[in-house]
């Protein structure tokens, strides 16, 4: 398979949709878990949309980066598919969209969720914002999603923009951007942060990321995910080389100073929240 | 016989709801009058006495004695198990709540003869006690075994089934068990009420002709009434009358546990179920509390006692017995919860104190503990119970919406591992399991045992092309498949006819009604892998490779993506669903012993070890001798979308034709439910409803990592009581063979990623 590197993928997802303007709607679909118990309020049925621009060094499904490829299905498919497990969501679960980067595919997505809420199917994004800009059209559609979507996962890589280059291929400026508007316009958010030893693991920098955090709004939930070594596979798998070879899971004293320096216990709107019907 | 004055007993239920339980044995009735529902948390449990503490210390200590002993640290040889062979036996008789053990000494397993004569002897032998001749002498030469009646009557067909293993497990040389007893009676009533019944019963037995069921009948009658008269001499001799109602809730619970004691020191079943007892023991706690004679630590204790002495029953058994059915299972399943016609649910405060249990004196097997799921249970129990499968795993669930209505009454228990079976009416003849896979293969094979290369099924033309035509093979597996339905089921009309001639249950059937419903259980082995094996002829365009005499011994699909059970896609799926019907209806075809109903099911235990070692490569494949998948679970590797794609799939098979059980056996990583326990208990909710929403039957639920098993299979001394879920029923991890742990280590994981 061939990957595209990191700096000149192509940005025309919005020329793809105009191509498809004849017909529904296609979106392109790495996989789908029908038992997702950690991308969101309850159990979701997790959409893995295809396609990526950044090279996060963790980045566990690199198999997922490529944009353009993968299963074409429509929101109807998708949501017929999903739908199965409707009993098993309760008053909280429904339809998470992960990827991959899934504002990649604005345009599916956002067809998709204004489809799921039209069936009464609670929606959740997952997303690290990197498509994100204001520049139109894509802000407006962007601002249509958020109103069809019940929350957002939002993965701050890192505080820093330097550092976040580093170790995604790209800054973070509008990436906090979106947060921002996020914040200011109501949506509710869950922010979470990989722990990566020698990467992210900094006291100044959690401190910094947790004196930002509080400054939002809407923040339902704040969760330090520990990097894990279960990508490494895929790496092989694919003929990558693996860029955090060597580096081990954090201590769970690490993990849980990372807790306290972003004071995940404050955040508890999680434990009531419910879905917009 | 002497007519019982009903005024007196009215003096014992004085403060109970009276009903039509007053006038009638009827338990079910007595529980609707006296229900106190409980809709609140676990924060009101207890935790465990001094007594109690002690008691579990010493019984955890034989346990480890008996380890170390090479899994038997006792047995009788020449005294021959009876209701009354046993003097009283005692833990520490000051300590003790709740008395009474099988033998004179705890952990001493009883010799039980009636099953089979060889079978003793063998068990015994394996673990170095020497059987006694005079023993021997009697159990060959002055009377006969239920196992010497079988072989006696079995055709050369069902003996060659047997050998080459397409039938296994038939209880022919162990007790069918399966009987789930109204142990309750004894508590509301006394022995003395359940013998003067049992008496009017019998003189209304056959005032007419002598038919062969009239004698059969008239003789059972009379073995139940003297059976009861023996639980009452075995209970005073640990100085108790039981002949009228208990008095209080100690009392209530001895009661229920002498009417135990009895079946299993008579029987060795296959299962030895304790039923459904919640209810009843919550309505004398109840009852005494609210005369104020009863603390709610006094309650628990109780409670602890109790499930301790369910915990310390032992059988001894053949190593090949062990090899089906690994670490020492009785099956003592305790059915808790479930929801009542009128719509309320039956959850109380000691449903709460059984699993309690599990927290006070630590993880075990037994018993095994069955909540009967409706989605109206209230939501402190269902987080309470999931936060127990979280921490222990030593739950299963079971689907009561979808067994009340199937079975037509809300007082129904679960037999063995998964069954259900109404308490006060019904029974089940167990029936082991028929391997559907190795039914395929001989389709395949003209009928050759792929393993012993000879004819063992109907000689038919072997299919000879390079790539198998799905519609002769079908044609084929159709004759195999009648074959083995005719041979099986006769196989086991043989076995219920001996084991009620010689090793009839009649402690455990006198605590029933005399006019039983009989259902006729069979199994299906080999499930997923004859289903996906279908598929792969359907759709994957199979291969044959043979060896120099034409046998059939590796398969390659060329398209290797053909649909597989496991993955919510009906086209697989549906192959599941009409396989059990066809099998089913082929079975139907026959006469069935006692004019029994026809049930099967997909459940397998810990036995499809064994199953697979002795079947060949599968069309869908699987290797020669690779375990089969658990129960109804999905070949491993089979699943690609997720746990509840796999779950739907499961969902899907018609119960009411597998009314045995559907057993499911779900192991998940604590990360992937969620990232704290609250999360966790959530998500299990979640999921046991939406499986129940769909019509799945059964669940049991494993929560651990994968490294936690490996490393105590290194290091099983600093697991001594870690607890696994196999299909059906519990077993302390490190009690199960190596081959055991590497298939539960082998099976499918379900991770977060």
């Amino acid at each position: 398979m061939k990957l595209f590197d990191n700096t000149d993928a192509p940005v025309n997802v919005l020329d793809q949709a105009a191509v498809q303007a004849q017909g529904p709607i296609k979106g392109y679909v790495h996989s789908v878990e029908s038992f997702g118990a950690v991308d969101g309020p309850g159990i979701r049925f997790t959409v893995f949309l295809q396609g990526c621009r950044m090279r996060c060094q963790y980045c566990h499904n690199p198999d997922t980066w490529n944009i353009g490829v993968g299963d074409e299905m429509t929101a109807e498919q998708v949501l017929d598919d999903a739908q199965r497990y409707k009993a098993f969501w309760g008053e909280t679960g429904g339809i998470t969209c992960s990827g991959g980067e899934s504002l990649v595919q604005i345009d599916f997505l956002l067809d998709l969720f204004t489809k799921a809420k039209a069936r009464g199917i609670s929606t959740c994004l997952d997303t690290s914002g990197n498509p994100f800009t204001r520049d139109e059209p894509w802000f407006s559609q962007f601002k249509k999603l958020m109103a069809v979507t019940d929350i957002s996962l939002v993965d701050i890589k890192h505080i820093n923009s330097a550092e976040h280059k580093k170790l995604t291929g790209f800054g973070n400026e509008n990436i906090l951007d979106m947060i921002q508007w996020m914040s200011a316009n109501g949506c509710d958010m869950w922010i979470r942060h990989v722990l990566v030893p020698e990467r992210t693991d900094y006291d100044n920098y959690l401190t910094e990321l947790g004196d930002y955090i509080k400054t939002l709004h809407n923040i339902q939930k704040v969760e330090v995910l520990p990097y894990h070594t279960l990508g490494v596979k895929k790496y092989n798998e694919l003929g990558i080389a693996y860029p955090l070879d060597g580096i081990e899971p954090p201590t769970p004293d690490r993990i849980h100073n990372a807790e306290k320096l972003l004071h995940t216990a404050d955040y508890n709107g999680y434990k009531t929240w419910l879905p917009k019907k | 016989m002497k007519q019982l004055d009903k005024s007196q007993l009215k003096d014992y239920w004085e403060g109970f709801n009276g009903g039509r339980w007053q006038d009638e044995i009827d338990v079910r009735d007595f529980i609707q009058q006296n229900l106190t529902q409980y809709n609140g948390d676990e924060s009101f449990l207890a935790g465990p006495t001094e007594a109690t503490t002690i008691l579990n210390n010493q019984v955890l200590n034989l346990k480890k004695q008996e380890r170390a002993n090479g899994g038997v640290l006792d047995a009788d040889t020449n005294v021959v198990a009876t209701i009354t062979s046993h003097g009283p036996g005692y833990l520490n008789k000051d300590l003790e709540k709740i008395v009474g053990i099988q033998t004179d000494k705890p952990f001493k397993r009883a010799f039980m003869p009636f099953g089979g004569i060889r079978m003793a002897e063998d068990a015994l032998e394996s673990y170095g006690f020497k059987p006694d001749p005079e023993m021997h002498k009697i159990f060959t030469e002055y009377h006969k075994t239920h196992n010497q009646g079988v072989f006696d009557v079995y055709t050369p067909d069902m003996r060659k089934a047997r050998h080459y293993k397409i039938v296994t497990g038939l209880p022919d040389a162990y007790a069918r068990g399966r009987i789930v007893a109204d142990f309750p009676r004894i508590a509301i009533y006394g022995i003395d009420k359940l013998m003067a019944d049992k008496f009017y019963d019998f003189e209304h037995t056959g005032d007419g002709e002598m038919t062969d069921d009239v004698i059969r009948l008239r003789e059972q009658i009379n073995d139940q009434y003297k059976a009861l008269n023996d639980i009452k001499k075995m209970a005073a001799a640990y100085g108790y009358d039981i002949s009228k109602p208990a008095t209080n809730a100690q009392e209530a619970i001895q009661w229920i546990y002498f009417g135990y004691l009895a079946a299993v020191k008579t029987q060795n079943g296959a299962a030895m179920s304790v039923g459904r007892i919640d209810t009843t023991i919550d309505a004398f706690i109840e009852r005494d509390m609210k005369r104020g004679v009863l603390t709610e630590d006094q309650a628990q204790e109780f409670i602890d006692h109790l499930v301790m002495k369910l915990r310390m029953v032992r059988f001894i058994r053949t190593e090949e017995y062990n090899s089906l059915f690994s670490g020492d299972p009785i099956w003592a399943t305790l059915s808790l919860g479930g929801v009542g016609f009128d719509g309320r649910h039956h959850i109380t405060k000691t449903a709460f104190r059984f699993l309690k249990t599990l927290d006070n004196m630590g993880a075990a097997p037994e018993p095994n503990i069955t909540l009967l799921w409706s989605s109206v249970l209230p939501d402190g129990f269902k987080r309470y119970a999931t936060e127990v499968s979280i921490t222990s795993s030593t739950i299963q669930y079971e689907n009561d919406d979808l067994m009340r209505t199937q079975w037509g009454t809300d007082y129904y228990g679960i037999a063995c591992c998964v069954s259900a079976q109404p308490i006060a009416g019904g029974v089940q003849f167990f029936g082991a399991r028929a391997n559907l896979a190795k039914a395929l293969l001989y389709a395949i094979n003209g009928g050759m045992d792929e393993i012993g290369e000879v004819q063992v099924g109907p000689e038919t033309e072997p299919i000879s092309t390079e790539v198998i035509d799905y519609d002769e093979f079908m044609k084929k597996f159709s004759v195999q498949a009648d074959w083995l339905a005719d041979v099986y089921v006769n196989a086991l009309n043989a076995i219920q006819y001996m084991h009620d001639k010689y090793y009839y249950e009649a402690a455990q059937l006198a605590l029933k009604n005399t006019n039983l419903d009989y259902t006729f259980a069979t199994g299906i082995s080999g499930f997923s892998h004859a289903v996906d094996s279908i598929s792969a002829i359907k759709y994957g365009k199979v291969h044959v490779v043979r060896d120099e005499k034409g046998v059939a011994v590796d398969f390659k699909a060329e398209n290797p993506d053909y649909p597989r059970y496991g993955n919510n896609d009906d086209r697989a799926d549906n192959i599941a669903k009409w396989l059990i019907k066809w099998f089913y209806g082929k079975m139907n075809t026959h006469h069935l012993y006692h004019n029994a109903k026809l049930s099967t099911s997909v459940l397998t235990i810990t036995s499809n070890v064994v199953y697979g070692k002795n079947t060949g490569t599968t069309p869908n494949g699987r290797q020669k001798g690779e375990p089969f998948s658990p129960g109804a679970n999905p070949a491993y590797g089979a699943e690609k979308n997720g746990a509840l794609a796999s779950l739907m799939s499961t969902a899907k098979i018609p119960y009411q034709y597998a009314t045995d059980g559907i057993s499911n056996t779900f192991g998940v990583t604590p990360n992937t439910l969620g990232h704290d326990d609250e999360t966790r208990k959530d998500t299990l909710v979640n999921m046991v409803d939406g499986y129940m929403e769909n019509s799945g039957m059964h669940l049991n639920i494993n929560v651990f990592n994968k490294e936690t098993l490996i490393d105590a299979q290194k290091h099983p001394e600093e697991y001594p009581t870690l607890t696994v879920r196999v299909s059906g029923y519990c077993v302390y991890f490190a009690d199960l063979t190596k081959e055991q742990q590497d298939d539960v280590i082998a099976r499918t994981f379900f991770e977060e990623m």
